[in-house]
């Protein structure tokens, strides 16, 4: 359905050629004409024209000098097999969680204070006096559950359809570290409100670190800071949760991504693979 | 490139090319440069490159760990209260400090009430300062008086009245403190760990065994 165009006043709409002077309109002489622009066959240029061309100059400068047009070309059209459907966009999904935890992140470590005793009070705060405080931190908050749903749901397609097989156990095998670093995430961002409940449960979990043999001990010694739930525990957490892990992600998925682009995606197992009427006829 | 047999173009001037490099098709070479000489660069920069990473990257691993493996906490007595107010039958609930000076998470609450001929233990304590960290995962315990039992409000963990284990997950009896008089007043120390003998050890981690050969899975830490 083609909606009819707005009425525009009459200065930004481009003017008809003029008779004889030239063989096409304004607007086509732009796009085309290089840096001339729509002055190039004699007609005055409208404000469409200069934004056009100053849009293609921008471009042009940038991509003259990086060289990155055929890099996003490649990397967002390439090509994908038949049968992709919308369980191949649950990947995406994990990612614009993570992108959205970030900027909610960046923007609640702007009013939080990560001291053992003004955490609560600063989160109270945030959350119930700064504005729109209580939807930021309810992102995060509940942005951490959906992140979390969905790369499982990502590993469970990527198992069921097979395609963490030759050639992409690599990128399996990053896809598990990265689920692992997420949930170190949910533990350590789980004591960040520093209320009864964020407490203890860090308490337990860090003991369930320190049940493992030899070593466990050592583990919950590192995630406290010391042999007690002391002073630097929660600004241990706290880097951790924000720096640390953050950047581990940050470049796996970098990597990942990297992967999926160099190796393409897989089909659906229930497509069998076309095949050629030449090679049919060699088999029998 | 690295791979293709082709030799390299004869250098401008007419010298001669390098017998090192022309044969093998390194790009890049210039006339005089050895294989050695190239391998020696490529070390030294790979080295410099590592010393330099390992200058800043060796103290800030250390300066993040080094709380694993220094006892930062020096022992203190806390007086919790008069020798009367304490009994061999009941226990006393008082608050101490764990950490200074970081609010009510630096602290908790401890069980006291004088020594009781009836003690299996061999502790020589003067007082029984019970700690209400449960050994199953570190969640607070309460004395209930009825029962004379310590009850763990999270997975169920049971201690009779000398804080050992009746029922329930938890792997060993309840940690205690060390207790002392001074001045007609109750002090307590450090915490310490026991096993189910009620033998002492330096403190461990909840869910961390004390006894028979699992006690050498669980060694004692620096940080206690």
């Amino acid at each position: 359905m083609k909606l009819p165009a707005p009425p525009l006043p009459k200065f930004l709409r481009s003017k008809p050629p003029r008779p004889g002077s030239g063989n096409g309109a304004a607007a086509g002489n732009g796009a085309n004409g290089g840096a001339n622009g729509g002055g190039a066959n004699g007609a005055p240029a409208s404000a469409k024209d200069h934004a056009v061309e100053g849009t293609a100059q921008v471009v042009g400068w940038l991509d003259e000098r990086s060289g990155v047009s055929p890099m996003l070309r490649g990397f967002l059209y390439r090509k994908t097999p038949k049968g992709t459907n919308w369980y191949y966009t649950l990947g995406s999904a994990t990612m614009f969680a993570f992108v959205a935890q970030a900027v909610t992140g960046v923007f609640l470590a702007m009013y939080y204070d990560p001291s053992p005793t003004k955490a609560y009070d600063s989160v109270n705060h945030l959350t119930n006096e700064v504005f729109a405080g209580e939807l930021v931190r309810g992102m995060h908050r509940w942005g951490a559950t959906v992140m979390i749903i969905l790369i499982f749901m990502h590993l469970g397609r990527t198992f069921l359809f097979g395609a963490y097989k030759y050639p992409r156990e690599l990128n399996w095998i990053i896809g598990v570290v990265l689920l692992v670093l997420t949930l170190a995430m949910g533990f350590t961002g789980y004591l960040l409100p520093f209320d009864q409940r964020s407490f203890w449960a860090t308490v337990v979990g860090v003991n369930i670190n320190a049940s493992a043999p030899v070593l466990g001990p050592y583990l919950a010694d590192f995630l406290r800071g010391g042999a007690e739930f002391g002073a630097t525990t929660l600004s241990r957490f706290y880097a951790i949760h924000m720096l640390l892990l953050p950047g581990l992600i940050g470049a796996l998925i970098g990597a990942h991504l990297y992967l999926v682009a160099k190796l393409g995606t897989t089909a659906p197992p229930w497509l069998k693979a076309e095949k050629s009427k030449a090679l049919a006829k060699e088999e029998i | 490139m690295a791979d293709k047999p082709s030799k390299q173009p004869p250098p401008k001037g007419g010298a001669k090319p390098s017998p090192y490099t022309a044969d093998r098709g390194i790009p890049g070479a210039y006339e005089g440069e050895t294989v050695t000489r190239r391998r020696l660069f490529e070390g030294s920069a790979m080295a410099i490159g590592g010393i330099a990473t390992a200058a800043f990257a060796l103290p800030a691993l250390g300066f993040a760990v080094g709380p694993m493996f220094e006892d930062d906490s020096p022992r203190r007595w806390q007086p919790i209260g008069a020798e009367p107010d304490f009994n061999p039958d009941s226990y006393v609930a008082k608050v101490i400090s764990l950490v200074p000076a970081i609010g009510d998470g630096g602290k908790t609450t401890i069980y006291v009430r004088k020594a009781s001929p009836d003690d299996t233990d061999g502790l020589k304590q003067p007082y029984v300062a019970i700690s209400t960290r449960c050994t199953h995962l570190g969640c607070p315990v309460r004395y209930v008086q009825a029962s004379e039992r310590f009850i763990c409000p999270c997975h169920g963990g049971i201690y009779n009245i000398q804080g050992e284990v009746a029922g329930g997950p938890p792997v060993r009896p309840l940690d205690r403190f060390e207790t002392r008089v001074r001045g007609g007043k109750v002090e307590v120390g450090d915490r310490f760990s026991v096993n189910k003998k009620l033998e002492r050890f330096s403190t461990r981690d909840p869910s961390n065994h004390l006894d028979g050969l699992w006690q050498y899975l669980y060694p004692a830490r620096p940080t206690t």
